[in-house]
């Protein structure tokens, strides 16, 4: 097995005069967790598309698992597992029959799909669920079946397209949880997504997108080491012009995103002292997180 | 280019089976609706024309003119289900359901879905085909070995207009744009084929056109085959029959490839 699992080389793809993605290259290595962030239209679906060989691209060299996309995607899909950003389980069958229907894609006999079965429930929390109608389950027990229906072929690789956009945040960290359980088996995983957290809570390196261009690549901490590497102030209320005036001399630098005024400061003390007995303000110190980095990077928030 | 179709075509000779067994086992579920579904419109046609009608036109060729319409209406049956499963049910699988976006992340291949689900209406038209000649054959309006005889015929009519069936699915951006497809190629054709009257009845001009059409060649292999009588140039109608099926089956690839992997 050769230790990069996806690389892709001077990727382009346009849409008429639209460019989705704009000379993209990047190399996912076996057994990381590869995050592909960056806000609705950024062309994060169509990279986990192209991977799997669903769209061609219309310049550039890709390889994925050791085969070339998408001319032999079907053998590289064949050692890929995909959670799609929508759900797509077959609602009118059981749980246990949506895992044998799929099984049966990738020509696995009924014998070999109840060999696996069992170890998938147990790992999807679905165990006494096994013979209910897919349209009886919550949201979050569909996506868990959806994560569990990739896991069939027992794949090297998980694409995976937004895999917890719409579920509340209970289901979601069951979700993170359990792919934690998949990279430490080894598993290698790209992710798109556009919530900060998962990023950074799952993702050994990730790449910041925008436009369909890599506007920064790293591993999280560092990116943020790299591109903040101090305390964030948001300041809500008041006029941000002149807030913004008033507490620059202590600030590495200020952002003003919508209502917000971030301010990014080395000794965030001082920026509190400024601001203290100001009527109307709220003040919020935290940590810098990536969702800062994509507006140092940008000067937009992602959410838009 | 044409590496990125080479791709999207069926990858072995068995692949679309898994597809066909989704098909099966969806339908197991609602099995006894669909077959009454699918028998009552033929039934009452061949019925109701064939009693009715019946009396008035005597005999057609030597036979009763229900037993004339027996034939025509098995090879009615085959198109009409094989039609109406592709554009209603495989479109629905294709974009409400997202069946085919499912199977798509599989190692299966456009084309083996496509063949799967050709399959699977030629399916359908083999159990609604069949069906009605059974029940002709109970009544005595044909000879029992015949529907041994006749099945591979429906099966290959379900092919040919699943088939073609696939291209207008392959293009039409909604569920409203069949009704054209329905009233202005299917119905048309099972008056212009002789499927309810001799094709002798029309204007030469109309019977050079029927020559053409696929339910013609269809109605010609299955019925001599009910009525147990010699079937002429059955090499030219079986050909006619695998061209109508193959051709749209690769185009409505390359139609799919176009729509949904872009």
């Amino acid at each position: 097995m050769s230790t990069v699992a996806i690389d892709l080389s001077c990727v382009r793809k346009s849409y008429g005069d639209k460019i989705v993605v704009d000379g993209l290259s990047l190399a996912v290595a076996s057994g990381e967790c590869f995050g592909l962030l960056g806000p609705n239209g950024a062309g994060k679906s169509t990279i986990a598309r192209m991977v799997l060989g669903m769209v061609a691209p219309d310049a550039g060299k890709m390889t994925v698992l050791g085969e070339p996309v998408p001319a032999r995607a079907r053998l590289a899909r064949a050692r890929i597992g995909v959670v799609p950003q929508f759900d797509n389980l077959e609602l009118e069958f059981t749980v246990r029959e949506n895992l044998l229907v799929f099984g049966r894609y990738f020509n696995m006999s009924a014998r070999e799909v109840e060999a696996v079965v069992p170890a998938l429930l147990e790992f999807a929390r679905l165990e006494s669920k096994a013979d209910a109608r897919v349209a009886e389950l919550s949201g979050g027990m569909k996506r868990r079946l959806t994560l569990a229906r990739a896991l069939i072929n027992d794949p090297h690789l998980l694409v995976m397209d937004e895999p917890t956009t719409g579920l509340d945040p209970h289901a979601r960290h069951l979700i993170w949880e359990r792919l934690r359980l998949l990279l430490a088996r080894g598993k290698t995983i790209l992710l798109t997504t556009h919530f900060m957290e998962e990023a950074e809570r799952l993702c050994d390196r990730l790449c910041v997108l925008e436009a369909g261009r890599k506007i920064a690549e790293g591993e999280p901490r560092a990116l943020i080491d790299e591109q903040i590497g101090c305390q964030v102030i948001e300041i809500y209320g008041g006029d941000p012009h002149e807030l913004s005036s008033l507490i620059r001399p202590n600030a590495r630098h200020i952002e003003v995103s919508g209502e917000t005024l971030f301010c990014y400061a080395p000794d965030p003390e001082e920026v509190l002292v400024q601001l203290r007995g100001r009527a109307g303000l709220r003040l919020l110190q935290r940590p810098a997180n990536l969702e800062d980095v994509f507006l140092r990077l940008t000067g937009r928030e992602m959410e838009s | 280019m044409r590496e990125g179709y080479a791709a999207v075509m069926p990858a072995n000779a068995y692949n679309w089976v898994a597809v066909w067994r989704r098909n099966f086992l969806a339908w197991r579920k609602v099995a006894l609706a669909s077959v009454l579904g699918n028998l009552a419109d033929p039934m009452t046609n061949l019925f109701g024309l064939g009693f009715g009608l019946g009396v008035i036109v005597g005999l057609i060729d030597g036979t009763s003119y229900i037993a004339f319409l027996a034939g025509g209406m098995v090879a009615t049956s085959a198109m009409t289900a094989a039609t109406f499963e592709t554009m209603y049910a495989a479109f629905a699988r294709m974009r409400a359901q997202r069946t085919w976006e499912a199977i798509l992340c599989t190692q299966l291949t456009l084309g083996d879905i496509v063949l799967g689900e050709l399959a699977w209406a030629a399916t359908k038209s083999v159990l609604a085909g069949t069906a009605i000649a059974l029940v002709a054959a109970t009544m005595g309006y044909a000879a029992w070995a015949s529907i041994l005889y006749s099945i591979p015929a429906i099966a290959i009519t379900g092919f040919v207009f699943a088939s073609l069936a696939m291209i207008v699915v392959s293009l039409a951006p909604s569920y409203d744009y069949f009704v054209f497809y329905q009233t202005l190629v299917v119905t048309p054709m099972v008056f212009l084929c002789g499927a309810v009257f001799p094709v002798s009845q029309m204007p030469s001009a109309f019977q050079r056109v029927a020559g053409l059409l696929p339910l013609s060649h269809s109605v010609d292999l299955i019925r001599p085959l009910m009525l147990g009588l010699p079937a002429g140039g059955i090499g030219l109608h079986i050909g006619a029959l695998c061209i109508y099926a193959v051709l749209p089956f690769f185009l409505s690839i390359a139609l799919f490839r176009r729509r949904l992997m872009r």
